[in-house]
């Protein structure tokens, strides 16, 4: 192994790859069969944080940034002016053992810019996972990226290997897409998650069936959209999130602030700052359409295509809903306690749970961990002192803004916890 | 009058003190170990002697009361060393014993809050040594790990690294409590070593490991360094989830 050139292409391609936030090991159920080298049936491990907080867990690269396309959003454009380098398939799974081996990583993400065609691509990140299962009997971790385009029998061989399987639609919106990303066509990106879909539901069905069926992406899919390139609305990202979830059983969707990288006119210039609270706005609404049972329309429509900033989005859907409240902790089904500002679905299941042995006061609420500055106008319980006089939305809304403890309030600084929580188990 | 009970600090000794409390009905103690004991006049004391025979008993009793994990969080508090820990242990047995219900999801009692407090810790930090080893590969192909952990987590992190590096040898050593874990491709065991303090430092360590290991290090500094996002840095929260004082193993914070 050339050390220097090694390590020079490793500069080249993590820098490249770095721009894809996923960085999830979790959620595969690979175990370390016959002696061989690692696992990846836990939780993922975050081994390193780096210095923008964010979850190394992966060796993160790409294979190659030659690429035969021109996406205006993206550093490895064919009309960049950078620096190019490519890695041979045995390079990689070197890199990838001896990086696990010495605990640095839970495994490989890899991903590719396009070189000739979209199959030639996928075949060769195809070919270094298949390496790494079959030649070094490496159980870690893999992400491979679907190759927009690659055939069906690629993709299927692909999850055979790889616990997940990733294909970033990047732009929210068609005509977004047209502008910055002429060459390329939506229907590109959906046919391999079509088909990684279809095989992960044959796969479940098999399962049932027989003994030995050969495991397939045991981590699902995903995908990334890229926030703030495109001069897209929060509703239109977040209703093709919504759709993207539905229609392929994503595992998770990232959300990625443009990071400016190009002088084009089409997009933000650089020095423009990255839309961090912004993102961080779609991933708590994300978390709400997935584990606190909110539809996208309730939070983002026509009336409003926009999140607020100052706010979180279920504080926000709750003042344009008094109407519903005030609940009683004590009566109120899982699904109203959910929707509680200041209540999270940890406070909400204890809740259920405890109130079967007494009823619930302000004590006990604060005990079980609700946050009681924003819940309390929300609520009532087992106490006679509560909240009772009328406040329009606005004037709740600076109340709250004004009482809020310094965690909600650091939340609109620029101080965010964002890869905080899509780094949870549910991953 | 309080008694003294000193024991040799293994858990072995705590479970044996456990059985002569209820031998001799002990009913004000406090549990020491025998370093740290320091004599004074108003106390009685007594030494216990480790037994595996009573050992075993109160510890297979104890499964008729509380459960399995529960048992487990016990282990698990006794391996955080805290001072006084030993007494609350002592507490949480004799209040499962006198208890008709499984007492360990009680949290309105003081000790058994504790207890679960000290458990919630000493798991943070055996998931940090999970994630924090770094192995360095010697000349005669062992990974190699120092650490130097908060409380003594080592015995808790065998498994994982057993399951995981089941085909390389490798050692983690503990340099602050003076012992390691070694994997020779079949079974983990406990090993003292005589360690050479030059291994930790970066002029000597191609004395130590093998010729590749240097420039493995390398990469791995490199990739760290090219994986960050400048325009999106945040020290903070950087600092919240590497704590300083855990800079030293990373082989990507240390240069
Ligand atoms: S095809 Fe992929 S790698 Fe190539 S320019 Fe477009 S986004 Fe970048």
């Amino acid at each position: 192994m050339n050390f220097d050139r090694i390590n020079e292409k490793l500069s080249i391609l993590a820098d490249a790859a770095k721009y894809d936030v996923s960085c999830s090991s979790s959620g595969s159920k690979r175990q370390n069969k016959n002696k061989g080298l690692g696992n990846s049936d836990g939780m993922g491990i975050c081994h390193s944080y780096t210095e923008d907080g964010r979850c190394v867990s992966l060796l993160k690269i790409l294979l190659t940034n030659h690429c035969i396309f021109d996406c205006a959003y993206c550093v490895t454009r064919k009309s960049n002016d950078i620096k190019r380098a490519a890695f041979k398939v045995q390079e990689v799974v070197d890199l990838t053992i001896n990086f696990y081996r010495r605990n640095y990583i839970e495994g490989l993400f890899l991903s590719s810019g396009i070189f000739k065609n979209a199959d030639y691509t996928m075949e060769r990140l195809i070919a270094v996972a298949k390496k790494l299962r079959e030649e070094e009997n490496f159980n870690g971790y893999i992400h491979l990226k679907s190759i927009p385009g690659a055939s069906d029998e690629l993709m299927r061989e692909a999850g055979l290997y790889a616990d997940r399987l990733s294909v970033n639609i990047e732009i929210p919106t068609e005509k977004g897409l047209k502008l910055l990303a002429p060459e390329k066509d939506r229907k590109d990106f959906i046919k391999p998650m079509e088909k990684v879909k279809n095989e992960i539901v044959q796969y479940k069905s098999e399962k049932k069936l027989l003994k030995k069926v050969p495991i397939y992406a045991p981590a699902g899919q995903s995908t990334q959209m890229i926030v703030g390139a495109s001069g897209e609305t929060d509703a239109e990202i977040m209703y093709t999130s919504a759709y993207f979830y539905k229609s392929f059983n994503l595992k998770r969707v990232y959300y990625s602030g443009y990071i400016p990288i190009s002088y084009d006119d089409r997009l933000p210039s650089i020095g423009t700052s990255v839309p961090v609270l912004r993102e961080n706005r779609l991933y708590q609404t994300d978390w709400l359409l997935r584990f606190y049972g909110f539809d996208v329309r309730e939070l983002l429509n026509k009336e409003h295509p926009n999140l607020e900033s100052d706010i979180d989005p279920k504080l926000s859907w709750a003042l344009r809903n008094l109407n519903q409240f005030p609940i009683d902790v004590n009566k109120a089904d899982l699904r109203m306690l959910l929707r509680v500002p200041g209540l999270g679905a940890k406070s909400a299941h204890k809740i259920i749970n405890a109130r079967k042995f007494r009823k619930l006061n302000w004590e006990n609420l604060k005990l079980i961990g609700v946050a009681l500055n924003r819940a309390k106008y929300f609520i009532t319980c087992e106490s006679r002192v509560f909240e009772t006089k009328d406040r329009t939305a606005a004037q709740l809304k600076s109340l709250i803004l004004s009482n809020s403890n310094s965690k909600f309030r650091k939340d609109i600084g620029p101080q965010l916890n964002l890869f905080d929580a899509p780094n949870l188990k549910t991953a | 009058m309080k008694t003294i009970l000193i024991y040799d600090g293994s858990f072995e000794g705590l479970l044996s003190t456990v059985f002569y409390i209820y031998e001799y009905q002990i009913d004000q103690f406090s549990v020491v170990k025998t370093e740290e004991y320091v004599a004074n006049f108003f106390d009685k004391k007594e030494e216990i002697i480790s037994n595996s025979n009573k050992a075993n008993r109160v510890w297979k009793a104890l499964s008729t009361k509380i459960s399995a994990n529960a048992k487990r969080k016990l282990y698990k508090a006794f391996l955080s060393e805290l001072p006084g820990i030993e007494n609350k242990i002592c507490h949480f047995i004799q209040l499962a014993f006198a208890s008709k219900y499984k007492i360990e999801k009680d949290f309105s009692n003081p000790t058994i809050l504790e207890i679960s407090k000290v458990v919630k810790m000493v798991d943070r930090e055996k998931h940090r040594m999970d994630a924090f080893v770094r192995f360095r590969q010697t000349k005669d192909n062992i990974y190699f790990a120092t650490i130097e952990p908060d409380f003594n987590v080592l015995p808790l992190n065998s498994d994982h690294f057993r399951e995981r590096y089941a085909d390389q040898k490798w050692i983690i050593y503990d340099v602050k409590r003076k012992y390691g874990l070694f994997y020779n491709l079949n079974t983990v065991t406990t090993i003292t070593l005589e360690i050479d303090e030059a291994i930790n430092n970066k002029q000597n360590e191609l004395t130590f490991f093998s010729d590749t290991e240097v420039e493995f290090q390398q990469l791995w500094g490199n990739y760290f360094e090219h994986t960050n996002i400048k325009s999106r840095k945040n020290t903070s929260l950087h600092i919240k989830h590497v704590p300083k004082r855990y800079w030293k193993y990373l082989t990507e914070k240390k240069n």
